[in-house]
């Protein structure tokens, strides 16, 4: 690549162009844009004390990335779900009424109202994430081994999800008054930044991890692309399947754990609802395909990044909350369209033509 | 005396980012004129193929069709001037009914006479002499079915001009033959045809004219009758070729009077495919082969072996060990290797780079936890590219890109690189030109006489006979003789394949 450099400027340009993490990236610089002609204040970052006391930051770009943070680590499940099995997982919703549940359950014990914690915070999230990695087992076994097609297979836990959720409390509403849990929601006293942010680039930088010291990056690929060679090459397509549908389930007990922190409560016909739709749009707005194959992990992180984005620009823009669902709608669907190959591939062209012209 | 001039195409360019892959190319072809497109993989065959149905858009250059210069920008432009393809690999829908494949998208409006498309495709198939019902799924035809299924959807669009690209590389010598009398009979009926194909013969058989492309460029047209086989080969590769069949007989790698040193061997074994339980043995640095009609059980018996079928029966030792094979993993971790028959379905990651490719096999022997770094794997998949002349950009190409013969390379270079005991060859060289062929055969004695024990299986008998020293004999999903020594001859194996019936009963 050096050996050209002369015109090392316009090729790492065209690369960029062509690279698959263009179009979240674009679409940050352009919310970006926007923001900063129609009011800079959107960016101003203030620091003062929140309710208890601390002091904290505040401002819109706090509000993204801490409200971001659930999606972008759905969306690191739901990657490796979709490059896998070549479909998503629409229960994810419903998964974390469940998993915020059974945190509240196990942190609460029989008396809903009980004034201290019965179990460590600790202990509940691990029961919270067996539970929810078996739920995602009950998903990826229906998908890889019944071959029941993941929207289907995954309409099952939507559907039942959150009566599972109302069922584990009695259909009480527990509230838990010690403050410890809300540190995992909220503020830890003495940091200003929200928790969830930390979660969240925690969940990110393990999987960075995982994707570099296993070959589970590989593996799922090669399954999405091609299931009978995989096989043939020694791979179990099966079980690689099952494999991402529990670390989604681990995704969705992380994602609990921050929604529970959040309200210290659970409501459960409301909590994370149409989550799961974001993760895919997160997914998609990254760039990669919905039918399977090949990934970027960071694509579908920014992806979700980009949504947030997107719903707190609409926010402060006063678009009422009814009218919001709409907006984004059509902001997604110029996202998605320009990120199609086809239409690239007449941009590029466009662009070759207009060189000429210039020429 | 040539007929009129039905197609030309002048001057045609087309590069793909950096790769040129035609170069000022020309075709010409006549009124009932049969004329083979030649060239080694990667030649640009295919590309001027693609060029010409509006599957690629051309650079540059201008295809001229009875006299009118013609626009075509997509398959459905092709279709209505009358270009009709059939492509080496089916590309018809296999959930869908015979039928249903050979009208689908061709009616205009909305509606649809089922009744009358059903019949007029039994009318179709039967004048054909296709074994198929026009009910029937696709899927569940062999792949020779659905390949003459998908010609006869081309000649009933009244084609002009009919692409058969590498027709015949599935097929097997009657169904050839059926194929050839149809194309006879469409060129008697003025339709010019544009033949790809590997198999020499072949072009001997039925055509009148030959264009060569090398390296994206023409090299030339030929009357058949101006440019003798030897000749041929030699254009396509740019240099003379060391006779065919010098290569042959330093196969002598095996003498047949080694001791026991049997590296694998099954007993009475029977997978899901619905073959006859068999036997089977292989010295450590023998080559030998599975031969038959297509269709007689040879793929299904080395998918056995591999554990590639379910196996319901019988069992295998490797170097003289009981060995449990249930699944492709357990065979690898043995020291076995398989390259498959259909490299689209059962071989490449599409999607993939080479480079991943290459090293998949190698990983997932390794294991989950041991991933090859990146510098490791641009080390291995440099090395086969280089070793094997892979044709490609560079590493990082998906694979679904390349040419057939070096898809089918790339995964040769993929096992190899796990350096096996025990390689199984599928038709390795099954749409691949001369040149990588005599190459493929080359490599094969060359590891066998390096202690590797290899399965070779070719729908090409001249070719089996000079890599294997033992041929087994399958007929009707069932082991019918083995011939060795002497034996290994072209008549003595159509003896044994058809067989004496009545001994068996």
């Amino acid at each position: 690549m050096s050996k050209t450099s002369v015109n090392t400027n316009e090729s790492f340009f065209k690369k960029m162009i062509h690279s698959q993490i263009f179009i979240p990236i674009a679409a940050l610089l352009l919310l970006t844009l926007f923001n900063l002609i129609w009011d800079p204040s959107f960016f101003k970052i203030n620091i003062g004390p929140d309710a208890s006391g601390n002091q904290v930051l505040s401002g819109y770009i706090i509000t993204i990335l801490d409200n971001a943070s659930e999606l972008v680590i759905l969306a690191i499940g739901m990657t490796l779900v979709t490059a896998a099995s070549g479909g998503q997982d629409i229960s994810v919703g419903a998964a974390i009424a469940i998993a915020g549940s059974v945190i509240l359950r196990v942190l609460c014990g029989s008396d809903s109202r009980s004034t201290e914690l019965q179990a460590p915070i600790i202990v509940a999230f691990i029961i919270a994430c067996v539970v929810a990695m078996l739920f995602g087992a009950f998903n990826g076994v229906l998908v890889a081994y019944f071959k029941i097609q993941p929207m289907v297979a995954t309409l099952i836990l939507f559907t039942a999800g959150r009566s599972i959720a109302a069922w584990i409390n009695n259909n009480e509403l527990p509230i838990v008054t010690d403050v410890s849990l809300s540190y995992y929601g909220n503020f830890i006293p003495g940091i200003p930044i929200p928790t969830p942010v930390f979660i969240a680039i925690i969940c990110v930088i393990i999987i960075m991890l995982v994707l570099k010291f296993t070959t589970l990056g590989l593996y799922t690929q090669s399954v999405g692309i091609n299931e009978k060679s995989s096989r043939l090459n020694g791979l179990n397509p099966e079980l690689i399947k099952l494999l991402t549908f529990v670390i989604l389930g681990l995704c969705v007990a992380v994602a609990g754990l921050i929604k529970v922190g959040r309200f210290s409560t659970i409501n459960y016909s409301v909590i994370a609802k149409d989550i799961e739709m974001d993760a895919i749009l997160a997914v998609a707005l990254g760039g990669n395909a919905l039918g399977g194959g090949k990934f970027n992990m960071m694509a579908s992180v920014l992806g979700a990044y980009v949504i947030q984005y997107l719903t707190t620009t609409l926010y402060k823009l006063k678009v009422s909350s009814d009218a919001l669902s709409a907006y984004k709608a059509i902001v997604v669907i110029l996202l998605v369209v320009l990120s199609a190959p086809i239409v690239r591939e007449k941009l590029a062209k466009l662009g070759k033509k207009l060189k000429k012209k210039e020429a | 005396m040539r007929n009129k001039i039905l197609l030309e195409m002048k001057n045609i360019y087309k590069t793909f980012g950096t790769v040129k892959a035609l170069q000022d190319v020309q075709f010409k072809l006549a009124e009932g004129e049969v004329h083979a497109l030649m060239g080694e993989n990667g030649a640009g065959k295919s590309t001027l193929i693609k060029v010409l149905t509006g599957v690629y858009s051309k650079d540059e250059g201008e295809v001229i069709l009875d006299g009118k210069a013609v626009a075509i920008h997509s398959p459905q432009d092709a279709q209505k001037v009358g270009i009709s393809t059939v492509y080496q690999e089916i590309t018809l829908c296999p959930n869908l009914s015979v039928a249903e494949n050979m009208y689908i998208g061709r009616g205009s409006g909305v509606g649809q006479n089922w009744k009358k498309m059903n019949s007029d495709a039994k009318k179709i198939l039967e004048s054909l002499d296709i074994p198929a019902k026009p009910s029937q799924q696709l899927g569940s035809c062999s792949i020779a079915v659905q390949q003459m299924v998908a010609i006869a959807r081309a000649v009933d669009m009244d084609c002009k001009v009919l692409i058969l690209d590498e027709p015949t590389s599935s097929l097997d010598e009657q169904e050839v033959e059926k194929l050839f009398k149809l194309m006879r009979d469409l060129k008697s009926r003025g339709v010019g045809i544009i033949f790809v194909t590997h198999f020499l013969e072949q072009v001997y058989e039925v055509c009148d004219m030959i264009t060569v492309l090398r390296d994206g460029k023409f090299v030339g047209e030929y009357e058949i009758a101006d440019l003798p086989r030897i000749k041929l080969v030699s254009t396509m590769l740019g240099k003379d070729l060391d006779d065919l069949s010098d290569i042959k007989v330093d196969s002598a790698t095996y003498d047949g009077n080694d001791k026991d040193d049997k590296r694998i061997e099954a007993f009475s074994l029977v997978s899901d495919a619905g073959i006859q339980p068999f036997d089977f043995y292989i010295k450590k640095g023998e080559v030998n082969g599975f031969t038959g009609l297509l269709g007689s059980g040879r793929s299904e018996c080395v998918r056995a072996i591999y554990g590639a079928d379910r196996v319901l029966g019988g069992n295998v030792k490797v170097n003289g060990q009981d060995a449990k094979i249930s699944k492709p993993i357990n065979a690898m971790k043995k020291g076995i290797a398989y390259l498959p028959e259909d490299r689209k379905i059962d071989g490449i990651v599409g999607d993939l780079s080479v480079r991943d490719n290459i090293v998949l096999a190698l990983q997932v022997l390794k294991g989950f936890f041991k991933p090859i770094s990146k510098a490791e794997a641009y080390k291995f998949a440099d090395e086969y590219i280089k070793l094997l002349e892979i044709k490609t950009a560079s590493a990082d190409t998906p694979i679904k890109s390349l040419s057939g013969g070096n898809q089918q390379k790339c995964i040769l270079a993929r096992w190899l690189l796990t350096n096996p005991e025990y390689l199984i060859l599928d038709e390795p060289t099954r749409g691949i030109d001369v040149g990588t062929k005599v190459e493929i055969q080359k490599l094969v004695l060359k590891l066998a006489g390096e202690g590797m024990s290899i399965t070779f299986i070719s729908s090409e008998t001249d070719e089996m006979l000079r890599t294997c020293s033992r041929l087994i004999v399958m007929r009707d999903r069932k082991v019918v003789g083995e011939l060795s020594g002497d034996d290994l001859t072209q008549g003595k194996i159509m003896e044994t394949i058809a067989g004496g019936e009545g001994k068996d009963e």
